[in-house]
């Protein structure tokens, strides 16, 4: 094993982080090193401030369970990827759910699994369905090439995202244009903008959470509403600010993993070919597509203990890494971790996250990306990329390490 | 060898992990959360249960040897 300490040499020992993927669906060039110096290792932030990086599945599991592991924003220590983010919390935005500890967590999340239990997933699939046929039948219309991101993955993973939780059409592509430019920033970005974008984002929602107090609907919002302010107990701008990571969560993670999944069904024909013709691997290769991309990989975190683990002491204070792309590749638990194999079981792969902030929306996420290729693999034979495979680009990694903004396809 | 399958309700979180693993033993109520299938609790020996329990992201079901 190797122990890092603090006075090593910089570049080799805390490498700086998070890495830009080069293929959306393959390893960044450095976690190759952080892999073999596992299963925690040192990285360095934008800010020069050092962390813990997680790169082992069982060591992974085991904190992400751990109570005296936080994922409060509003901790002075919390570990922040990149500046726009740190300036989120500073300005006070702590992000229901995903930023929030037991038992506020708890009660937040009781509110909104019966929107997304698996019955009324079973029931939205022929809607998802629906909609991407449609979108289909546009793209064939449109010509022999397009872009898959924007006119199929996204649009689709906002539809569904708008019809579950019953947001109208226009309300829908405000929010989801202005998500894009948050989840996925260029590098070129005025200081303050992403929290200008968002305060826009929490504007049209207060609209339409006012609209909705006028005139009912019958999605999740409306069913948030209906429960407060009995059993919710939640004030106007929690209820926005969860409204806003429900709907800003569902939309670039599916559609991201639907780009990279085809991406790499492309650049293996063999398994794309027993793919169309045995449909009903369809769930079993999602699962394993998912944990090959592992489009969100960098879960932060910041001690609140000292705590042991793996010959380690994590000090009370310490910011964590959680790599689940690295977890999804540790070489003790899977078999040759790196290679995509759609008839492998890859069910309990942690893509989706581990313990009680394990996405809320994952039956969802599911039920679109399964509707997405099969739709898609079926009504476009010859699907194929319009670029060579090597141009195709994931896009910085400081909020969503394999977010696609674009994937040139033709047929 | 009686094998039994017990289910917290209470902890459960809704990730409905173990729908997708034992979906013959387990499905959700209205409210999302974890339920046994009506003859699931017959199954409890199905190698698919423990994967489940397993799989849990908050250990909400236990197989036991009884």
């Amino acid at each position: 094993m190797v122990i890092v300490t603090a006075t090593g040499s910089r570049s080799i020992e805390a490498p700086a982080y998070p890495m830009a993927r080069t293929c959306p669906f393959r390893m960044p060039d450095g976690y190759e090193q952080l892999r073999a110096d596992g299963p925690l290792s040192r990285v360095t932030l934008y800010d020069g401030r050092k962390v813990w990086l997680v790169s082992g599945g069982e060591e992974g599991r085991a904190l992400l369970l751990d109570p005296r592991i936080s994922v409060s924003v509003r901790h002075p220590s919390f570990p922040a990827l990149a500046p726009q983010l740190a300036e989120q919390a500073d300005a006070g935005f702590s992000p229901p759910l995903s930023g929030v500890d037991d038992p506020e967590h708890a009660h937040q999340r009781r509110m909104v699994i019966p929107a997304f239990g698996i019955r009324r997933i079973a029931a939205l699939r022929p809607h998802i369905e629906e909609i991407a046929e449609r979108l289909v039948d546009a793209m064939l219309a449109g010509g022999d090439r397009a872009d898959l991101v924007s006119a199929y993955s996204l649009p689709l993973a906002c539809a569904a995202n708008f019809a579950l939780l019953g947001v109208p059409e226009d309300d829908g592509r405000y929010i989801a244009e202005r998500t894009r430019r948050v989840l996925a920033p260029t590098g070129g970005e005025a200081p303050g903008e992403a929290e200008r974008t968002f305060g826009e984002i929490l504007d049209r929602l207060r609209r339409l959470i006012a609209g909705k107090e006028q005139e009912p609907g019958t999605g999740l919002i409306d069913d948030l509403l209906a429960a407060q302010p009995d059993e919710g107990g939640m004030d106007r701008d929690q209820l926005v600010a969860l409204c806003a990571i429900l709907l800003t969560g569902g939309d670039d993670t599916t559609s991201s993993t639907i780009a990279a999944s085809t991406l790499a069904l492309l650049e293996h024909p063999e398994q794309l070919r027993r793919l169309r013709r045995e449909p009903e691997l369809m769930a079993g290769a999602v699962d394993e597509l998912t944990r090959l991309t592992t489009v969100a990989d960098v879960l932060p975190r910041v001690a609140t203990a000292d705590i042991e683990i793996a010959g380690h002491t994590i000090r009370d204070g310490d910011g964590i890494l959680v790599s689940l792309m690295l977890m999804n590749r540790d070489l003790d638990t899977w078999q040759q971790p790196d290679a995509l194999d759609i008839d492998r079981k890859a069910g309990r792969h942690v893509a989706f996250g581990y313990g009680i902030h394990q996405c809320v929306g994952q039956n969802l996420a599911r039920a679109v990306i399964e509707t997405a290729l099969t739709v898609l693999l079926r009504r476009v034979p010859t699907l194929r990329l319009a670029v060579p495979a090597d141009q195709v680009r994931a896009n910085l990694p400081y909020v969503l390490q394999g977010s696609m903004s674009t994937l040139p396809v033709a047929w | 060898m009686d094998i039994e399958i017990e289910i917290d309700t209470g902890r459960c979180i809704g990730a409905a992990m173990c729908t997708r693993h034992a979906p013959e033993v387990f499905t959700q109520d209205d409210e999302g959360v974890v339920e046994l299938l009506p003859g699931g609790a017959a199954r409890a020996d199905d190698p698919l249960v423990r994967e489940a329990a397993l799989a849990c992201p908050v250990q909400a079901i236990t197989v036991d040897a009884g």
